[in-house]
């Protein structure tokens, strides 16, 4: 079901957040369209951003018919109950509870372990440090290499045929590892190490849902600065 | 149906919330007790990644994470007992969500550290602390239950639940540093809900008093302290 003016949704963030680009993804699934207004995230924070988001004043914010949404996870799972053709073929959370809970437990570790090890290594410029934590960074990445059979069951992607929660929740990240493995010269998700991961990440990558969302390594060093910069 | 465990102690407020979701569906369950200080083989075994309680096991499958476990518990037995948790409409249901993130992000964390607290002045810091987050979800209450009794409206639903489950944790914390936290003065209407939330037959039978939540603050307390003194050395 395609948005319409009438349907009225904005997304309030910036092109590298990983968080921003759960969202986009998630309503590029959904077939929805939406402004994309990129706010300033330094202060002094954008006021539409402090006003939708009084408690964190963080992105990504969804408006829709005025009203916000806020935190990433919520916004996926609000964009996934909101427009459904009831048939669940667009569904971005699997049809059983089980396999719902597995695939939101992993989005809970993702964002308690995986995005820490971003935030960490970005500044890190120590040589002891940085490989401590690709090390650490890899290891949380194996336990998701290990999962992803279970979670995919046997096909292409953590929701199986097709991208869903999980997917969306790591791959929102992609971005960041390849940027930080250039920046940094260090092997993060190795194909040696992580196989099905490696070959995931091209597929996800390749998605029509995906296309252009996700930043190029190299377009991190400058997206950040001017995300940071003070005014 | 023994079918159903759950391994945890109703003194953890994150086990709790899958107590208080399995007695609104009116399930039965083994509660697998876990000892304060040990983990057994079976909490070691279904939850390898965090080795904390609460773990849900339905049909020998392990579930994680208390919001997890209580939306699994919701999207299972859908009409079971009370009926729906989760709110019906999408708006509904991320605000629930939103407020619960915001409760195990910044809110109990704050209460926490009113436990952790050495000094006078970071007791005072602490208590302002988790009386503006307090504030805030009275405020949301306002909103959320449009004059009704609870977060739900006319019924408990997941930011009942969610919350709720610090019920006596408030009121055990009050009695810990001798301060009013949630006070009817200035926060009538959350005080109003947090009564009624003690009373709902589904959270009395399963809520431990706050007499025994106080008993297991103190041992936290001594817990941390020792921790800190050990990280010290």
């Amino acid at each position: 079901m395609a948005g319409t003016a009438t349907e009225d949704v904005k997304v309030l963030g910036l092109a590298l957040s990983p968080f921003v680009i759960r969202v986009r993804i998630a309503l590029r699934l959904k077939r929805v369209e939406y402004e994309f207004v990129e706010v300033r995230f330094a202060e002094p924070k954008s006021e539409i951003l402090v006003k939708s988001n009084p408690v964190y004043k963080k992105i990504p914010v969804l408006l829709h018919r005025g009203k916000p949404i806020c935190e990433s996870t919520v916004i996926v799972q609000y964009i996934d109950e909101e427009w459904t053709d009831g048939s669940g073929s667009s569904s971005i959370l699997p049809a059983d509870p089980f396999d719902r809970a597995i695939a939101r437990f992993w989005a809970v570790y993702i964002d308690d372990k995986l995005l820490a090890l971003i935030w960490a290594l970005r500044p890190e410029k120590e040589a002891a440090k940085v490989t401590e934590l690709t090390r650490q960074f890899r290891q949380v990445l194996g336990l998701l290499e290990e999962a992803f059979p279970e979670c995919g069951k046997g096909k292409g992607f953590f929701g199986g045929d097709a991208v869903g929660y999980l997917d969306i929740a790591l791959g929102s990240c992609l971005g960041w590892i390849r940027a930080l493995e250039k920046d940094k010269s260090v092997k993060i998700l190795d194909a040696e190490e992580l196989p099905r991961l490696a070959e995931w990440a091209e597929r996800f990558m390749a998605e029509e849902s995906v296309k252009g969302l996700v930043p190029e390594a190299d377009e991190y060093p400058k997206l950040y600065a001017a995300a940071v910069a003070s005014q | 149906m023994a079918d159903v465990k759950l391994i945890g102690s109703a003194l953890s407020p994150y086990v709790l919330r899958a107590m208080i979701a399995l007695s609104l569906k009116k399930l039965e369950y083994e509660l697998m007790q876990e000892k304060f200080g040990e983990k057994s083989e079976l909490l070691l075994k279904s939850n390898p990644i965090y080795k904390k309680i609460p773990v849900l096991i339905h049909h020998d499958r392990p579930i994680c994470e208390s919001a997890v476990i209580v939306e699994y518990i919701d999207e299972v037995w859908p009409k079971s007992g009370w009926g729906a948790i989760l709110p019906a409409d999408a708006y509904h249901r991320s605000l629930h969500r939103f407020w619960t993130f915001y409760i195990d992000d910044k809110w109990f964390p704050s209460l926490v550290a009113l436990g952790k607290a050495e000094t006078e002045e970071a007791k005072a810091e602490a208590v302002e602390r988790v009386r503006a987050g307090l504030l805030l979800l009275d405020e949301a209450f306002v909103k959320l239950s449009e004059g009704k009794a609870f977060f739900g409206g006319d019924r408990v639903a997941y930011l009942d639940v969610m919350f709720g489950c610090f019920a006596n944790w408030i009121k055990a914390a009050e009695m810990l540093v001798s301060v009013e936290l949630l006070d009817e003065a200035t926060m009538p209407a959350l005080h109003g809900w947090a009564v009624r939330f003690r009373e709902h037959e589904a959270v009395k039978e399963v809520m431990p008093d706050s007499g025994k939540v106080l008993e297991f603050f103190k041992i936290l307390q001594a817990k941390w302290k020792k921790d800190a003194a050990d990280a010290k050395n």
